[in-house]
């Protein structure tokens, strides 16, 4: 088959896109696939124009690329595409419509609450920040709404953090959530084809918990799969991901991460097209369960949509 | 690429417990090794459509192609297979001719037997720290210091402490009074690194007075000071100042140089100077790290530097720079807010602004992007990662003026936003203002970040430069 690996692109997460799309376009090769890879820029419609693949394999992370846009451009020039359709990148890149949407369907989330720059600039919502925070509590997140990894996530443990906090993540996105922090286990459920995988559980070895950007840098975390966790804890925890999979309507695969509180799990947010570089979760999770990488990246691609207005 | 034999490709092979193996096998001294988001943001920095003054590089679109044509083929035919053998660990001796030439234009003249030459200055930093550190001990540094040393330092486990600079360097008063401090608990430290001519990052030089001061400790308490002198001869203003190997003589005062930013960083060439029983030790060291330096372009070097021209061609980048860094500095003070402070550096390549302190820059680096302009977070600049947080190191010698006053033009109305969206926030609870005025350092550092500020007795160690919007001196 003719498949287009999608990576790189303009987001703040280009390299680890271009890992993710390096991996695969490996493991397709070795699959006995055709292989294009395409570094999403300026010339991509042309390139696919041209190319004519028969799939388009989405390594593309963060904005432009698992928001939707890739997406839809797919979409339109009717070509098949693996992962999520446009509707629910666009939901889960959005991490407060999602947990609007999470909410809504009766799947726990963190309390939160979500603050647009204009609001701030233009209708005076700076002078209900005080309330706000009294509501929520302390300690909070403050985290851009549309962001990837953990650029401009800030732990703020009293009023006078939060200032800088807010400006901090506001130079990810227009739009910023105070999420109530919850205390607890960081988990991740990768899901297949609506199949979960293996719980993974990130542990920081450095014991600083708030120290966001640990957990992308081997060393500073270590991994766990599967999770030590009693039957019926993992039975919630695979559940509730299972639920937040279903109401934001993904497809194919995505990762859910939760933190597993003493009262239970609490997702925090769903990555559509979450990472597939060496050290990624997901392929973490899926050799758990005993598929090898090009076994999973075989089954993403059975599992690509076709387009819904058909060529 | 098409025809690569994928089956023998490593990383296809790559599994989750493999990592967990290297994780094992890791060195102890890899996990003080930075790695982070923040990497693969200055990654988004190399798009082409990206304004970056986020480089250190020197203009090489200024040197002749032909001049470089030229010298490679007349080596080419009169020296061809020497060119392509190794070489003494040391260097060439024509090499080192050449070096001292060019550190005789600044007054110093080595023992050419004292001279090493390295695979750029930078790899003279790792030799000089791999002779003299062990786990643990300390190396004094200027806060901030040249971003490349921090790694440097840390992957020899090293504790860095870092001596706050203002407009005449590093405070020699606040190194004392380290020392002094150091002494009560036993410790001494093995060496003071410092860059005293236009520092990179923050742009300034050390002052004669401190110059003579810094001298005489290393010699009464027989400290080694480790001078990293890349951008001497880059003077576009006010009097030559002795670098640090001239005053001491060279029996404390280790010197590094390189052809980096006089002729080209691609060639890889710079050297140190130290005392014999050093050098020993760090010969040693390099020939178990590469055995030689490029020979091919040391012949380039004796090449280019027999044709006698090489101060002219440094001359001439100095006007370039000069021009750029008032266009900079102009910029600036267009451009950038009230609140900002930024140096006016009198030659090397760099300027170091500092934004109010609810301003990270790593943030504003995201947001900068966002408009296609890059700058480095001043973070990268302190072993701590707490410090630093708003400042920024601005490049002038890379990019031409019209992409300066761009990039600054960008770069100011990213910050103007934020700075707005501050006031706009802090402005509007009741009493949140003052609170997060002060408190806003602590925002984004991590939980713990206000038990490490014991050290800096202040809490702020950002007090370089300095002189407010209009009130240059340029």
């Amino acid at each position: 088959m003719k498949v287009a690996v999608l990576k790189g692109g303009k987001s703040l997460e280009r390299g680890v896109s271009l890992r993710s799309g390096a991996r695969v376009e490996d493991a397709l090769k070795r699959l006995g696939h055709e292989v294009v890879p395409v570094d999403a820029g300026a010339d991509l419609v042309e390139r696919l124009l041209e190319e004519e693949p028969e799939v388009a394999f989405v390594a593309l992370h963060g904005r432009g690329g698992e928001d939707g846009t890739a997406q839809e451009l797919l979409e339109m020039l009717g070509i098949s595409f693996t992962g999520p359709g446009v509707a629910a990148c666009t939901l889960c890149m959005d991490k407060a419509l999602a947990k609007h949407t999470l909410r809504a369907a009766g799947v726990p989330t963190p309390d939160w609450l979500a603050l647009s720059e204009v609001a701030l600039r233009e209708l005076g919502a700076g002078e209900a920040l005080g309330e706000l925070e009294q509501r929520l509590g302390f300690p909070l997140v403050v985290k851009p709404s549309r962001g990837g990894s953990a650029l401009g996530v800030k732990f703020a443990a009293d009023p006078a953090e939060v200032p800088a906090a807010l400006v901090a993540a506001f130079s990810y996105d227009d739009r910023v959530l105070l999420e109530r922090f919850v205390a607890g286990r960081e988990l991740a459920v990768s899901i297949l084809g609506g199949e979960a995988l293996p719980i993974v559980e990130a542990i920081p070895t450095g014991g600083d918990r708030y120290d966001f950007e640990a957990r992308y840098e081997i060393g500073r975390t270590r991994f766990e799969c599967p999770a030590d966790l009693e039957d019926d804890r993992a039975a919630a925890v695979t559940g509730a991901a299972l639920e937040a999979y279903e109401a934001l309507g993904c497809a194919g695969f995505s990762r859910v991460d939760l933190i597993l509180a003493e009262d239970g799990p609490q997702v925090l947010e769903v990555n559509a097209i979450p990472g597939l570089t060496d050290t990624s979760l997901l392929p973490q999770a899926a050799e758990a369960a005993g598929r090898s990488f090009e076994d999973l990246v075989e089954r993403i691609l059975e599992l690509a949509h076709e387009p819904a207005v058909a060529p | 690429m098409a025809d690569t034999p994928t089956g023998h490709r490593r990383r296809a092979h790559t599994r989750t417990r493999d990592i967990e193996r290297y994780a094992g096998l890791f060195a102890e001294r890899t996990g003080v090794m930075r790695s982070s988001a923040m990497r693969d943001l200055m990654a988004v920095t190399a798009r082409p459509e990206v304004i970056s003054l986020a480089g250190g590089l020197p203009d090489t679109s200024t040197f002749p192609p032909q001049t470089f044509a030229a010298q490679m083929t007349r080596i080419a035919q009169t020296s061809a297979a020497e060119a392509l053998q190794y070489g003494p660990t040391e260097g060439f001796e024509e090499t080192v001719d050449c070096i001292l030439q060019v550190m005789g234009a600044e007054g110093m003249l080595p023992d050419p037997e004292d001279v090493i030459v390295t695979t750029g200055g930078q790899q003279a930093i790792d030799l000089i720290t791999k002779t003299l550190i062990d786990p643990g001990d300390v190396v004094i540094c200027e806060a901030p210091t040249y971003p490349g040393a921090v790694p440097v330092f840390c992957s020899y486990q090293a504790e860095v402490v870092q001596i706050e600079c203002d407009e005449d360097g590093m405070r020699i008063d606040e190194l004392e009074a380290t020392l002094a401090r150091l002494d009560g608990d036993g410790r001494r430290p093995k060496f003071v690194y410092s860059v005293p001519s236009f520092q990179n990052p923050a742009g300034v030089s050390m002052s004669i007075e401190r110059r003579s001061r810094l001298v005489e400790l290393a010699r009464s308490r027989e400290m080694l000071v480790i001078e990293d002198n890349p951008y001497g001869l880059l003077r576009f203003g006010g009097d030559p100042l002795p670098p640090l190997y001239q005053l001491d003589g060279g029996d404390f005062v280790i010197y590094i140089g390189t052809f980096s930013k006089i002729l080209s960083p691609g060639i890889r060439l710079g050297w140190a100077v130290a005392p014999p029983p050093v050098m020993e030790k760090i010969v040693l060291g390099k020939q178990a790290a590469d055995l030689c330096t490029s020979t091919l372009t040391q012949y380039f070097v004796r090449e280019y530097f027999s044709e006698g021209h090489w101060r002219q061609y440094v001359d001439d980048l100095v006007e370039i720079y000069r021009g750029r860094r008032d266009v900079m500095v102009a910029a600036l003070a267009e451009h950038f807010p009230a609140e900002a402070t930024w140096t006016e550096p009198e030659g090397g390549l760099f300027i170091w602004a500092t934004l109010p302190d609810y301003i990270d820059t790593g943030d504003l680096l995201a947001r900068a992007l966002r408009d296609d302009v890059a700058f480095v977070p001043g973070q990268a600049a302190y072993a701590d990662e707490d410090l630093g947080r708003n400042s920024m190191r601005l490049n002038f010698s890379g990019v031409d003026e019209g992409e300066i006053r761009e990039g600054i033009r960008r770069i100011g109305k990213v910050i103007d936003e934020q700075v707005g969206l501050y006031k706009t926030i802090a402005g509007a609870g009741d009493g949140v203002a003052e609170g997060a005025a002060q408190g806003a350092r602590g925002a984004g550092a991590s939980a713990d970040g206000g038990g490490r500020e014991a050290e800096q007795p202040s809490g702020d160690v950002n007090v370089l430069p300095f002189r407010k919007t209009g009130e240059g001196s340029a």
